[in-house]
């Protein structure tokens, strides 16, 4: 998984990049224009796309679903740009995705780059994170949160919480929230936001979502609840392999001598 | 929220927000934002927008608004603003600003089927006055009108009402006001014989329940639904509920949403009555002490042409205000159907909830306050479903006590100060005074040294009576001013038409090409709000003075301006002859039919017939003596003051002022509103006033009163139905007013509800809004809000275009099924900023026959896909 290593995401999605330029058949020529200082750049691609090494790997780079889009959000991708040469991408300040129920785009995808049968409201082209709560407005106390009402998910997507302002003692702040749950990352909050620079953007789900560790579960939430005999632990585990099982005993002797060799000092 | 305080702020314009928050900012931060801002000069103002009032300050530098920020002092908003009043400073800078007068011409001269092209001033005022006095002599004070504002300054309104009531001698002069809170002055002057609310929003701090009734107060008065959501958060007893027809923002607060069909809110509040007096929720010490019981007639029509099928056996058409004294045994009995079963069947709403909601207003130990804007006011019983939450307030002993009271907000900045208290409307004078009584006139004629006679005594045209009047070639000349009418009425197609093929003459006095401009024969570039001085007044009786910050582009003028060189155009011997006046009685030494000569009265007072309006009615000695420039200035500048030569804004108020002191209106004086944040009228002995009509607050109340409701209007009242009148002394009334059908219900052609409204981001016709670059990127277009399983059954899909359709008109737009507003199935919700989906084309011109205020909120259409 791309988020197993978050410290290395950024190394990893230039690699991705990279390798997928390489793979590609067509795309061997065009290596070179995916040069160095573009590396960390991501692209955002249509509902329904397999993930971004996968997809750059399927996409044939046909132009189908840019033709589909009746809001002219997605462009496909030219030489010099920051985005890999060829592939739908949308860049949501410009124009975001509005969420076509019959996601007319992936339904026409030839190469299954993009799902035929995506369901919009299940798409995951990125993930709305709220970038910089210093300067949006809404975490100051004015009444803005147009990304929550803007949200075509709103309530799901995007919720307010209310916090009393102490330093007018009679205000209150409403300040926006984003589920990843049910985000789809369309970005009609980012081509909404009232601000010069928006406050919160899409991003893709690798570099935006965290990950809880799986040793830890949130108490107050029931689907949280922890048996006494740890079952859901054990359900997941598997026995080592031989092989495995030796390496572990390998490592253990190794530190052991470690061990000893402190002892000697 | 401690922890934004140590945060670290790299660019100067971040620090200069932050800054204007009251954040804290580093040295070097501090240093590129000084350098930003040298030369920025601070002045206190106000939100040019909806009828909160928030406070700004507002920076100028080298003639242009630089910045703004909320005016941390200012008690309503303390610092904070929406989106809209963030962004006070571009409205003024949009591309299309109109800087030019702009007149219809076809080979060389004013033609109405030619093209707009731009003028002199002096061309402009000379075509103008000519069609003018074309129509005035053809048809009389009654032929010519202007539509008016709850946007427009004080000072605007009150020149513009003086010039038609006191100059021209008519009283068509109306404002959109008409169709945004008339029902709410309606209830108000005959509950309480005096308009405006009697609490304030103190009261927000201290209340146990907030009963928000048809108000998305989350979109719509966002700062105040802010102070709404603090007292939720940190007073843990307080419940919200929210009622509404559909759901909208609100309810993310609410502890309760109750939803009910549309026009039976009259209902559920005849319920919550009954249910006290059931179950000793009533006050009757509050009760027997201050109140009578009420009612009126009840087959008073909709508001609708005489032909139109819905008027048709409406007997008490023309006599809906009439009201007379009831026994509270009547008045029990007439409560007696609304009981939960009839009720929740009729309303849609379950029981339980009845109940749960009628318990708060019941519980003698909690404050509540209830709320409401154009769900209550847009009803064709508008008035009397005002006057229905008044009676709740009343039985319960809620009113005018600190966190208890009915409290009607408003949506224009200074629907109150203006349209209210000046009286811009056809049938009002300053200080709730209204021209059918003799004293109000006398007094009036004194105070603005007219002679006796010269006020005309006979109601003029309302809003929706103007618009018809002008397609029945009965009002030829119409000057629209701060309002976009064409936009605005409903049935709009019906006016536009009439204003372009009619033998009539449009003027559209406009910032931007809004619809009205388009429909206008004459445009006239305005100077908008903070390129003149000006004062509004709130919701909660606040008057707020601001001082010109930046000159107005090209030959853009102010409607004060435009009113007082119009005004320079009449001389007394035009104006003051005798005139013709169809329908008027003989009464109070008036002949019938005809409005007198007082030509002979004015020379004997002194005055010239060729004196001009400009010198009898803005420009007396009284006036002149008041000088400009003024320190109270600062070095801002007044181009007004500049043109006419004398401080116009100050000598106005100093008049305006007279009316009001000693009778419950009293204002303070001009100079101690431009150094403080606004004041509550009544302000008395310096002070302002938070609660009107209890004793300790309000020093109009008698000590050892408690309360009394003062208000002078509509006190004598018939006893009984076809009794003699008997006056109620202070006393408040509790009316009793039953459920009636709505002017026009879904059918099997026109099968959904619409309903419509507004959103945060942009304000009524979007004119200014929509021409701020991040507003209208916010919200660019009109939705229509739909059910998404009434969606499904007809094939529609969320985003898909489709028309939609009434007996008036279509529009096309785009569906949404699961946005901000989610309506209930047979219902459709689309607001009406956006020009390109012209929704008043749909809507129906129905109105409260009492107040005449149209009803938005209901009308019958179909919807189909493109």
């Amino acid at each position: 998984m791309i988020s197993a290593d978050p410290s290395s995401r950024r190394q990893f999605l230039s690699r991705t990049l990279r390798r997928a330029a390489l793979a590609g058949t067509a795309s061997l020529a065009w290596a070179h224009l995916v040069d160095e200082s573009r590396e960390t750049e991501f692209s955002l691609r249509p509902p329904g796309a397999l993930d971004e090494a996968a997809f750059q790997r399927a996409c044939i780079k046909c132009g189908q679903c840019v033709e589909a889009c009746p809001y002219g959000t997605l462009d496909l991708a030219s030489a010099g740009g920051k985005h890999a040469l060829g592939t739908p991408f949308f860049e949501p300040r410009a124009v975001p995705c509005y969420m076509c129920p019959g996601v007319p785009c992936a339904a026409v995808c030839p190469s299954g780059a993009l799902d035929r049968e995506a369901e919009i409201e299940r798409a995951r082209m990125g993930l709305a994170v709220l970038v910089d709560q210093e300067s949006c407005v809404a975490f100051q106390g004015l009444r803005c949160e147009v990304c929550y009402r803007v949200c075509p998910k709103l309530g799901r997507a995007i919720t307010l919480e209310f916090q009393p302002q102490e330093r007018t003692g009679k205000h209150a702040f409403f300040q926006p929230v984003v589920h990843h749950e049910e985000c789809t990352g369309c970005g009609i909050c980012e081509h909404a936001c009232i601000l010069e620079e928006a406050a919160i953007r899409v991003l893709p789900p690798e570099l935006a979502r965290g990950r809880i560790g799986a040793n830890y579960r949130l108490g107050w939430k029931e689907e949280a609840e922890i048996s006494q005999d740890f079952t859901e632990s054990d359900a997941e585990g598997r026995a080592p392999t031989d092989k495995q099982a030796a390496e572990h005993t390998r490592k253990v002797l190794k530190t052991l001598e470690d061990l000893e060799g402190i002892i000697e000092q | 929220m401690g922890q934004t305080r140590r945060e670290f702020l790299r660019t100067a314009v971040a620090a200069s927000v932050a800054g204007s928050m009251g954040m804290w900012i580093p040295g070097r931060a501090r240093a590129a934002k000084s350098e930003l801002e040298a030369g920025w000069k601070w002045d206190k103002s106000v939100c040019r927008f909806c009828g909160v009032g928030c406070g700004i300050m507002m920076a100028t530098k080298a003639g242009k608004v630089v910045a703004v920020k909320g005016d941390p002092e200012a008690p309503v908003n303390r610092g904070l603003n929406c989106i809209k009043g963030y962004f006070n400073a571009k409205i003024m800078y949009g591309e299309d600003r109109l800087t030019r007068p702009l007149l219809r011409k076809k080979n060389g001269v004013y033609d109405k089927g030619g093209r707009f092209t731009p003028v002199s001033w002096d061309e402009a005022l000379d075509v103008m006055e000519a069609k003018f006095k074309q129509y005035y002599d053809e048809l009389g004070p009654g032929g010519v009108s202007i539509f008016g504002s709850g946007q427009y300054s004080i000072d605007e309104g009150y020149a513009a009402a003086k010039f038609m009531k006191a100059g021209v001698r008519s009283n068509n002069i109306d404002p959109n006001a008409r169709h945004c809170m008339a029902s709410a002055v309606a209830a108000f002057i005959q509950t309480f014989g005096i308009d405006e609310p009697p609490g304030c929003y103190d009261d927000i701090e201290v209340a146990d329940a907030v009963v928000v009734w048809g108000a998305n107060m989350a979109e719509c008065h966002p700062i105040l639904w802010s102070r709404v959501t603090d007292r939720k958060l940190t007073h843990k007893p307080t419940t919200v509920v929210n009622l509404s027809t559909y759901t909208n923002r609100c309810s993310d607060l609410a502890d309760t949403e109750i939803i009910f069909r549309p026009q039976t809110d009259l209902a559920i509040l005849n319920f919550i009555a009954r249910y006290m007096i059931k179950n000793n929720g009533v006050n009757w010490d509050f009760v027997n002490k201050h109140t009578v019981f009420a009612t009126g007639p009840t087959d008073i029509g909709y508001g609708l042409p005489d032909d139109h099928p819905r008027e048709q056996g409406q007997t008490s058409r023309g006599k809906a205000g009439a009201h007379w004294r009831i026994t509270l045994d009547e008045f029990k009995q007439k409560l007696e159907p609304y009981d939960a079963d009839y009720v929740s069947e009729l309303t849609g709403v379950p029981k339980k909830q009845l109940v749960e909601l009628a318990r708060i207003y019941a519980d003698p130990k909690r404050k509540v306050l209830s709320f409401w804007t154009m769900g209550f006011n847009q009803h064709t019983r508008g008035t009397w479903v005002n006057e229905q939450i008044y009676m709740v307030h009343l039985l319960g002993g809620k009113m005018s006590i600190p966190g208890s009271g009915a409290f009607s907000l408003t949506g224009q900045p200074s629907a109150c100060g203006t349209a209210r208290e000046v009286g811009t409307f056809a049938h009002r004078l300053p200080s709730d005074m209204v021209v059918p009584v003799k004293a109000h006139r006398d007094k009036c004629e004194k105070l603005w040294k007219l002679p006796p006679l010269t006020l005309n005594p006979k109601v003029g045209t309302h809003a929706v009576k103007m618009v018809r009047s002008l397609r029945a070639g009965k009002v030829k000349f119409f000057w629209a001013m701060v309002t976009n009418p064409f936009q605005d009425f409903a049935n709009a197609s019906e006016w536009i038409r009439a204003a372009r093929e009619g033998d009539n003459f449009i003027v559209v006095s406009d910032c931007y090409p809004t619809v009205s401009a388009k429909v206008a024969d004459l445009i006239l570039p305005v100077a908008m709000i903070y390129e003149k001085w000006g004062a509004y007044g709130n919701a909660e009786r606040r008057t707020q003075h601001w001082r010109q910050q930046v000159k107005a582009p090209g030959e853009s003028k102010g409607d004060l301006w435009q009113v007082l060189e119009f005004s320079k155009r009449f001389k007394l011997k035009e104006v003051w002859k005798e005139h013709p006046l169809p329908g008027l009685p003989e009464k109070d030494g008036f002949a019938a039919n005809t409005l007198p000569d007082v030509l002979g009265e004015a020379l004997k007072m002194g005055y010239d017939p060729e004196q001009t309006l400009f010198e009898v009615l803005f420009a007396r000695p009284e006036h002149l003596k008041v000088r400009w420039p003024d320190p109270i200035a600062q070095g801002h500048p007044n181009e007004i003051a500049e043109d006419f030569g004398f401080f116009v804004h100050k000598a106005l108020w100093n008049e305006y002022q007279q009316f009001g002191l000693g009778n419950g209106h009293d204002l303070s004086d001009f100079d101690t509103y431009h150094k403080v944040r606004g004041l509550r009228w009544p302000v008395v002995n310096g002070r302002e006033t938070q609660w009107r009509f209890r004793e300790g607050f309000d020093p109009y109340v008698e000590p050892g009163k408690g309360f009394s409701f003062y208000g002078k209007a509509l006190k004598a009242i018939p006893k009984a139905k076809g009794a003699g009148k008997e006056s109620i002394g202070d006393k408040a009334k509790i009316f009793f007013r039953p459920y009636a059908e709505p002017a026009e219900a879904p059918c099997n052609t026109y099968d959904l509800w619409l309903c419509t409204g507004r959103v945060l981001e942009h304000w009524h016709s979007g004119s200014m809004t929509k021409r701020v670059p991040e507003l209208n990127r916010a919200v660019p277009y009109a939705l229509c809000y739909m059910h998404p399983e009434d969606a499904a059954a007809r094939g529609i899909a969320r985003n898909d275009e489709v028309y939609l359709e009434s007996r008036r008109g279509k529009v096309k737009i785009r569906v949404e099924t699961q946005g901000r507003n989610r309506v209930p199935k047979g219902m459709l919700f689309v607001p009406w900023f956006d020009e390109n989906v012209l929704i008043n084309k749909l809507t129906l011109d129905a109105t409260c026959p009492i107040s005449k205020e149209t009803d938005y909120k209901k009308c019958a259409v179909k919807i189909y896909k493109v």
